[in-house]
């Protein structure tokens, strides 16, 4: 059981590789955008992981008094910033993919560079 | 029994980010990236972290999936059919996962209240929060307070991603978030039935669910995060049931971008009274006669500037890819 314990980062290690792979190897713009977003998922599944403690509960603290687990609420205040930080910085993303395609019609990398190139 | 659910969902994690890279159809794409978002929410549930679960669930399934919709509307469906593969990517990306993996073997195992983490200051916040401010949820302290400073610049960090989108879409408009008489997305669920009537009942209690994380946010898992993006997806189903005209109309452009701007002066206002009132930027302490009610007072004003703040960017950002012509 006790290498169980190392199943999340596992996890976010395929995470971050999936959206990495997407990033790099897929020449569709909007894909590339997808990957990003797991990507950062993958991160904030990495912080939240290091937040938990074993028999602790969410760091709401309703009677002082009593002696409860917590679990780390610095990683979560982090993470909580970063996702709402993280969808405005997709749409503006998507906002700039939106304007490419009208400027090229297409989205696909490879075709945006073969326009580019001066013939 | 939580050991097994949660590796199952992490799994499944894994398995949908894989269906999300390799899908051809974008549509079938974004669809998938909604349930990846519900399925991190449960994981951050299960992982103890309420707050942050609470905003995966409002910003990634809800949100994220209407703007990923609103985009796809205004570029081709299908990605392009590959017609090489790209071994070289593959053979490094799995190299990659296999010297994570060989790392996390000297990392601490997952709930281990020895790790370092769990050691540094992280213990301070827990003892000192029900002194000092006096709120149950620390979270909350932590964002709201504690860390002011750093909530404050991601506040204008959304608000300057909403101008971007804005500038970036209007351009070549007179005005940044045009009418349009046949809005593109926003009148796809008019003509279904179930939806629009299932969708009308449920809209004013969204609105009123999104209230109460904004205003209880100090007491359980909430705040103006959350919150704002709450309220946003209740009013992006309003016009997704009865046309962008209608949202607009309870709505008006231009109000959406005050509230966008006024949230985020907000937050600056409490600042700068502060100092006015002989304390350091964003210190609530001055605030009233006794530091712990001027610590709650300040937190309360702060997450309703940054719910307004939320609430206006997203809405904004919504209808300015509804407006966009194709």
């Amino acid at each position: 059981m006790e290498i169980l314990g190392l199943f999340n980062y596992w996890v976010f290690a395929a995470l971050l590789m999936i959206g990495f792979y997407a990033l790099i190897a897929r020449q569709n713009l909007f894909k590339k955008l997808l990957g990003l977003s797991i990507f950062q998922s993958a991160v904030f599944l990495l912080y939240i992981t290091m937040a938990k403690v074993e028999g602790g509960t969410a760091p709401i603290i309703l009677d002082p008094g009593a002696a409860e687990i917590f679990s780390n609420p610095l990683p979560q205040v982090l993470i909580l910033t970063a996702i709402v930080v993280g969808i405005s910085t997709t749409a503006l993303g998507l906002a700039i993919v939106v304007r490419i395609r009208e400027a090229y019609d297409t989205i696909e990398d490879d075709e945006i560079r073969r326009l580019d190139r001066p013939s | 029994m939580v050991v097994l659910f949660s590796l199952f969902l992490l799994s499944l994690l894994v398995i949908t980010a894989i269906a999300i890279v390799r899908a051809e159809n974008l549509f079938s794409a974004v669809m998938l990236s909604g349930i990846f978002s519900l399925l991190m929410a449960i994981n951050f549930f299960v992982l103890d972290a309420a707050d942050v679960a609470l905003t995966e669930a409002a910003v990634g399934a809800g949100v994220a999936t209407v703007l990923l919709l609103g985009a796809l509307a205004l570029i081709p469906n299908e990605e392009r059919k590959r017609t090489r593969r790209s071994p070289v990517a593959l053979v490094t990306v799995i190299a990659i996962v296999l010297a994570i993996s060989y790392a996390s073997f000297d990392q601490p195992r997952v709930g281990d209240p020895e790790a370092p983490v769990h050691q540094h200051v992280a213990p301070w916040y827990l003892e000192q929060t029900p002194e000092l401010i006096d709120i149950p949820n620390v979270v909350t302290a932590v964002l709201g307070s504690f860390r002011g400073y750093d909530t404050l610049g991601e506040v204008y960090v959304v608000l300057t991603a909403g101008i971007g989108v804005l500038f970036l879409l209007s351009a070549g408009r007179t005005s940044l978030l045009p009418r349009r008489k046949e809005p593109s997305i926003a009148s796809s669920l008019k003509d279904h039935l179930i939806p629009h009537v299932v969708g009308r009942v449920l809209i004013p209690f969204i609105v009123l669910f999104g209230l109460y994380v904004q205003f209880h946010g100090e007491y359980g898992p909430g705040g103006g995060f959350q919150a704002g993006a709450i309220i946003a997806a209740g009013i992006i189903l309003y016009a997704l049931l009865e046309g962008e005209g209608a949202a607009l109309r309870v709505l008006p452009p231009r109000v959406l971008v005050g509230l966008a701007i006024g949230g985020a002066l907000l937050y600056l206002a409490v600042g700068i009274v502060c100092m006015l009132l002989g304390g350091a930027f964003l210190d609530y302490s001055v605030l009233a006669s006794d530091p712990v009610v001027g610590q709650q007072i300040g937190i309360l004003v702060i997450e309703l500037g940054v719910g307004l703040a939320v609430t206006g960017t997203l809405l904004s950002i919504f209808h300015a890819f509804a407006a966009r012509d194709q």
